[in-house]
């Protein structure tokens, strides 16, 4: 291992997260930390997750897109952001492919995504916190 | 007050998330076996400064020279050598290793590398030039610099002229960066923002020029003898006061003893 992915592994176990399994055309709930003068609050954000960058690493990111009053919104959050509390995966989608973006140019019916009933959790040690 | 800067190799960039949620991007810098090899003195050479190496070189790839040169300064054979101003008074001996803890925390310093070299480029790459028009009867020359100067008079093109050219590989000092975080043991620098140059090439961390002297850095430096020194006091201290809480249980043990020892002898009587 090179001394980057070296440094990138420890700072990832010194932050202690658990990212749940999830992947785009899944819907999830990112708890967010907003801090309004003094105080500090978690806002929810939930949408469904049109894609995921730069793989599991620190560098990861994910985008999340939802329809707030008529208006449609995307965020992009950093995987190992420390203001994220928590990222909950409310509904697991079936979908073909990797970056759903085609939903920008869709609303209401066809912007729908079927269920993925069939769902199984990935075997490995950190994955799946809520499958 | 001048003091050496270091050697340092470029390892790659990556982030660090911080307590607050804000991310910083980082440059990885690394101290490898980074070594005095020499100093110039006013006596000898009318200045002051030390030589410093970095890198391990094979034997057999070092020349004759440089092989005596090392020979004289008992070190093992450097793959970079570079030379540092200094004030008379931060000299450093000969041989004496420098580690990260030479830059502290939130300090500002000044890198130069030679940065990535991106051969012959055209004026809108080199200089930022706009290019000619996509339409309007502009033919083959869309990336063209357009023109050179005036007319007859002048009737030349002046020197200097910002023109297509060789564009990268030149020296590059970037200024005010700031240290995030140094790790000894490892020989780890990592500063905030981009450092000139691709990974794997050396670069030279200075004090930054522009701000003002940091009161407490380490002079002359922070040297590989001083932390074991440190390290070895620290040991001392540790096995000390090992010794003294051993002593203290020791005491009150026996003291314990003696007084359940009185207490039977008490109860016997009785």
């Amino acid at each position: 291992m090179n001394l980057i992915a070296q440094l990138e592994a420890e700072q990832i176990a010194s932050l202690g997260k658990t990212i749940p399994d999830f992947k785009p055309g899944d819907t999830v709930r990112v708890g967010y930390k907003v801090t309004e003068g003094t105080r500090t609050r978690v806002q929810m954000y939930e949408g469904v997750c049109i894609s995921r960058k730069h793989g599991k690493g620190i560098a990861g990111s994910f985008t999340v897109r939802k329809i707030s009053f008529g208006e449609g919104v995307e965020r992009v959050f950093p995987l190992f952001s420390t203001n994220i509390e928590s990222i909950e995966v409310v509904r697991r989608g079936r979908v073909r492919r990797a970056k759903m973006y085609y939903l920008r140019a869709r609303r209401g019916k066809s912007a729908r995504i079927a269920e993925d009933t069939t769902y199984k959790a990935l075997k490995t040690k950190n994955a799946g916190a809520d499958a | 007050m001048m003091r050496s800067g270091v050697i340092a190799k470029k390892i790659g960039m990556t982030r660090l998330f911080m307590e607050d949620g804000k991310q910083i991007p980082v440059t990885v810098l690394q101290l490898d076996n980074l070594q005095v090899v020499a100093q110039r003195t006013n006596d000898q050479h009318g200045y002051t400064a030390v030589q410093l190496g970095a890198g391990n070189a094979k034997v057999k790839r070092v020349s004759q020279a440089m092989r005596g040169h090392f020979a004289v300064a008992k070190v093992e054979p450097k793959r970079k050598v570079v030379e540092f101003r200094v004030a008379p008074e931060n000299l450093i001996e000969v041989g004496e290793e420098i580690i990260a803890d030479h830059y502290f925390e939130g300090q500002f310093v000044d890198v130069s590398g030679i940065t990535i070299g991106k051969g012959f480029a055209g004026g809108m790459k080199r200089h930022n030039f706009g290019g000619l028009r996509a339409t309007h009867g502009v033919s083959v020359s869309h990336r063209s610099h357009g023109s050179t100067g005036q007319c007859q008079n002048p009737g030349k093109v002046f020197k200097g002229k910002k023109m297509a050219g060789h564009m990268g590989s030149v020296r590059v000092t970037t200024q005010n960066l700031q240290v995030v975080r140094t790790d000894s043991d490892r020989g780890i620098i990592m500063i905030k923002g981009a450092v000139p140059g691709p990974k794997g090439s050396w670069v030279t961390v200075k004090d930054a020029v522009k701000k003002p002297a940091p009161e407490n850095v380490i002079l002359p430096a922070a040297l590989m003898s001083a932390k074991r020194e440190a390290m070895k006091a620290a040991e001392e201290a540790a096995r000390q006061a090992e010794a003294e809480a051993k002593a203290a249980e020791d005491a009150r043990l026996a003291e314990e003893a003696e007084a359940s020892i009185e207490a039977e002898k008490k109860e016997g009587e009785e």
